[in-house]
């Protein structure tokens, strides 16, 4: 397992520097994990781009690099101390000057220069992945035929420019310092995977299972969903609208899940808030309607390119009223796509609003994944009780009855365009046949059957996931992103001999409290790793009654900054130890 | 063929007797007959106010949604279903206040649905507050002293937002306010029809008589041209927008006509299984 990082100025080329080498490790059969660190400015600003490549699964951000590519002195003074013993690949232009204290191995190339030589600076990017393949001892072919396949439309002489550019790092590393790198790759696994970030599952997810408007207003992290769609939409027939603020799109979700279309829309903690008024409208005149949630740290604009999972009260409780919606949690990129298509055919299931809380981590950073788990034509799409204008004739002097109680709380509905179908929705308090009502007795009555709906989800997912010992002496329980560090951090400990176990949420609301009790029945401890600062899953616990004081204990991370594993190893320690001297 | 009565609902009608929306709600009933509309393929969004009770009373696929709204609700619904007639309608505050933002930029995106204001110039169903459309020296409960606001102008601004069919009625003027709520539906992008709708209630300023004495009509003046956008501002300044008629109307391709790749039969209708070739077109983006 190698990590490999690339710094400079943001607009620099960074990004698609690591998106060459990302890609190209992929392909030729590695498991490979890309993160950055950006800034909310265009140009400028200090940023940088980590790629891990491995023979297995990655899905983690760790402190180590062993390879640093430097594109100025501050990416130097800034990160050369995660490279203890590693090499440092310098841009010659800067005059790059190692810390004393830094124990790493300095190669000063003219990256720069060398680009120039091949007809523009831009082709830094192809002299660093070069390079970097060089050091990596990674051959040199499958990068040049990526180029080829990337660039082929532009023509042969971007292409021979490009490969040129590649081939001149590639070279001068293995000339100059042939034997400096004593970095190897264990073999890779070939397969076919792809490389995406869990926003891209979910816009992927959401195409596969009939999503055919989305209407949003851009905001870090959630835009690439937007973005995502507007290129794909073409395709089968469907509209991004970018709204004028996330009060419209929610309100057109709402008028679009009403007409029968899947609608969605995608946003981030601010614009969240903006969605509460529209959220409750949904509830109440029972619409649904798919909302994406990307966290990012709040409150307010708080650090918008920095990772938190601080919404998830706002989701569940957030908003006026005693609010019926379903929030899902996907943890990996395949969760993110199941639940990017499972969504659609929940709300239509329950016709109530369903939100995905993501988080910054899970939704921008890539991975690879297998081709298989995103199966979109294999999607099933169940579009939920819906009268069609058949079905209402044969009713016959029967009235259709749009809010009927039923067992299960969901009443079949209409779509706009059915003869005899015709009904009020509103976000009034209304009786069976849709008319307002604020009749006592009818309102009670209402209140129940929306709430009532929601303890369907329970058997139409699994609300706890749990990896590992199913009597583990420690559990380790998160969400979203943090599962990868926990999942890296288990396999660590259980190599140490520790029988520990990870298990995370699906469900978030309505809390899975069955699911839960079963999964944790013989759980010894349990380690809740949150990246909030007042433990808001915790809360939620308590809420359901799951919260064993004498079981549990927390660590909490609300820096901005995605848990590493070693983090959850070091919290984990001290409860492995309690335990290794009561058993003694 | 739709009649009158296929658009009435058996709900007894809320509003206080002499209230303009009366006038507002048969004149849409008759505009829908006009245009050949039947119930089950008319969808109505409706805001929140006095005037928002109007989908209680018309047949018709109807969604109420939260204040200031209804645009937004009214574009999500057309391009879900676009065999769709929609029609949106609200107050002066759920228009020109609360959802002054959506207001304008429903303007410029137009969409083919047709927004009916019903202006009061006043907020009747919170029982008499200042409204954006109220006059300077208005006094309500909030504005004791009388508003020291300046009135919106929104034929004004509907007109230099890129608006493509502007008009105005008038609740008393029955057979005219019909036209143009039909010629408003029938017209291929968004129509607003700002309708004066007199409160009797909490407005005794504007009254009835008020605006018969106020208002000219614009299709008395066959010199009016409502297709050049300068003299429609030059005459709704000049008028304080105190006209009716048809104001402003231009050649217009809706929203829904230009998105790439959007098709003729409505998203509802359509097979929402992605195909292995699609599928895999998309996939490419990542390997
Ligand atoms: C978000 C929100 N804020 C405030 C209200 C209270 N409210 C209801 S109707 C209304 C104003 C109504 O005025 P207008 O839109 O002119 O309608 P009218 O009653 O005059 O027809 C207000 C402020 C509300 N329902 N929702
Ligand atoms: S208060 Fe005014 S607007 Fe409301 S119903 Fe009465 S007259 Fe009409
Ligand atoms: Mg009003």
């Amino acid at each position: 397992m190698i990590a490999w990082k690339i710094g400079g100025e943001q607009g620099e080329g960074i990004d698609s520097t690591g998106d060459v080498l990302a890609t190209v490790a992929n392909r030729m059969g590695y498991f490979v994990y890309g993160y950055k660190h950006f800034s909310s400015r265009i140009k400028g600003g200090h940023t940088t781009y980590k790629v891990r490549i491995a023979n297995r699964r990655v899905e983690a951000a760790i402190e180590k690099t062993d390879i640093l590519v430097a594109l100025n002195q501050d990416t130097i003074d800034k990160h050369s101390h995660e490279v203890n013993g590693g090499l440092i690949l310098a841009d010659s232009a800067f005059k790059p000057v190692l810390p004393e204290h830094i124990r790493a191995t300095l190669i000063p190339l003219p990256l720069t220069e060398i680009a120039k030589s091949h007809g523009s600076v831009v082709m830094r990017n192809m002299v660093s992945v070069g390079a970097s393949a060089a050091l990596l001892n990674l051959p040199a072919e499958p990068f040049l035929s990526y180029i080829e396949s990337k660039f082929g439309r532009k023509g042969p002489e971007i292409v021979k420019a490009n490969q040129d550019a590649l081939m001149d790092g590639f070279n001068r590393v293995k000339d100059e310092y042939g034997q400096v790198s004593q970095l190897t790759l264990e073999n890779p696994v070939p397969g076919d995977r792809l490389v995406i970030t869990g926003n891209d599952a979910i816009a992927l997810g959401a195409i596969a299972g009939g999503c055919r408007i989305m209407c949003g207003y851009p905001i870090t992290p959630a835009t690439d969903i937007m973005e995502s769609l507007i290129k794909w939409f073409p395709l089968v027939g469907g509209t991004v609208v970018q709204m004028e603020d996330e009060l419209g799109s929610m309100s057109a979700c709402i008028g679009a899940g009403y007409a029968g279309a899947r609608s969605m829309t995608a946003t981030s903690g601010p614009g969240f808030s903006l969605m509460q008024e529209g959220l409750g409208l949904a509830m109440m005149a029972e619409i649904p309607v798919v909302v994406v949630d990307t966290q990012r740290s709040g409150p307010s604009t708080g650090m918008p390119t920095k990772q938190e999972q601080s919404d998830l009260l706002s989701m569940i409780i957030g908003g006026h009223g005693d609010g019926a919606r379903v929030v899902l949690t996907p943890s990996t990129l395949e969760e993110s796509f199941e639940d990017g298509h499972e969504a659609f055919n929940i709300a239509d299931a329950l016709q109530t609003p369903v939100i995905i809380a993501t988080d910054l981590s899970l939704a921008l950073w890539s991975q690879s994944i297998d081709r298989a788990d995103l199966n979109g034509p294999a999607v099933q799409i169940d579009r939920g009780p819906i009268l069609s204008g058949e079905d209402l004739q044969k009713l016959g002097e029967e009235v259709f009855l749009r809010y009927q109680i039923t067992e299960t709380g969901v009443s079949p509905r209409t779509l706009p365009g059915s003869l005899g179908g015709q009904y009020l929705a509103t976000g009034v308090e209304h009786q069976v046949n849709g008319k307002v009502s604020e009749d006592p007795t009818n309102r009670v009555k209402m209140m129940e059957k929306r709430l009532q709906k929601l303890e369907g989800i329970h058997a139409m997912r699994q609300g706890v996931k749990w990896e590992g010992p199913e009597d583990a002496d420690l559990v380790l329980l998160g969400i979203g992103a943090t599962v990868g560090a926990m999942r890296e951090a288990k396999d660590a400990l259980a190599a140490e001999g520790h029988r520990v176990a990870i298990s995370w949420l699906r469900t978030l609301s309505p809390f899975p409290v069955e699911h839960f009790q079963n999964a944790f029945k013989k759980a010894k401890k349990v380690l809740l790793v949150e990246q909030n600062a007042t433990s808001q899953v915790g809360l939620l616990m308590r809420a359901a009654g799951v919260y064993d004081d004498n079981r549990i204990s927390t660590t909490l991370k609300y820096d901005g900054v995605q848990f590493f594993p070693s983090e959850i190893i070091d919290a984990a320690r001290p409860l492995l130890e309690t335990y290794a001297e009561v058993t003694q | 063929m739709a009649t009158l009565q296929d658009f009435k609902t058996a709900e007894k009608s809320w509003w206080c007797p002499g209230c303009g929306d009366f006038g507002v709600l048969a004149a849409m009933q008759k505009a829908l007959v006009a245009v050949g509309a039947e119930p089950s393929t008319t969808a109505i969004v409706a805001g929140i106010g006095c005037s928002g009770k109007l989908g209680n009373y018309i047949n018709s696929y109807n969604i109420h949604v939260t204040h200031g709204r209804t645009l937004p609700a009214a574009m999500g619904m057309k391009l879900a279903n676009r065999d769709l007639l929609v029609l949106a309608a609200g107050g002066d505050g759920d228009a020109y206040a609360i959802g002054m933002g959506h207001f304008m930029h429903a303007l410029r995106r137009n969409v083919n649905v047709t927004y009916i204001v019903m202006d009061n110039h006043v907020y009747g169903l919170t029982k008499g507050q200042t409204s954006p459309t109220s006059e300077s020296g208005f006094k309500t409960k909030t504005t004791p002293k009388g508003s020291i606001d300046r009135p919106v102008h929104p034929l004004m601004l509907a007109v230099s937002a890129g608006a493509t069919f502007v008009a105005q009625g008038f609740s008393s003027w029955q057979p005219q306010l019909a036209r143009l709520i039909q010629q408003g539906i029938e017209h291929p992008g968004f129509s607003l029809i700002n309708v004066i709708s007199p409160c009797v209630t909490y407005n005794k300023v504007n009254t009835y008589d008020w605006y018969k004495k106020s208002l000219t009509n614009l299709e008395e003046d066959p010199s009016y041209n409502p297709h050049s956008r300068t003299e429609a501002l030059a005459r709704l300044d000049a008028t304080d927008e105190l006209v009716c008629g048809l104001i402003y109307k231009e050649e217009s391709v809706p929203y829904e006509d230009q998105v790439p790749g959007f098709r003729e039969e409505p998203l509802v209708h359509q097979n929402w299984n992605v195909d292995s070739e699609t599928w895999n077109q998309i996939l490419a983006n990542f390997d």
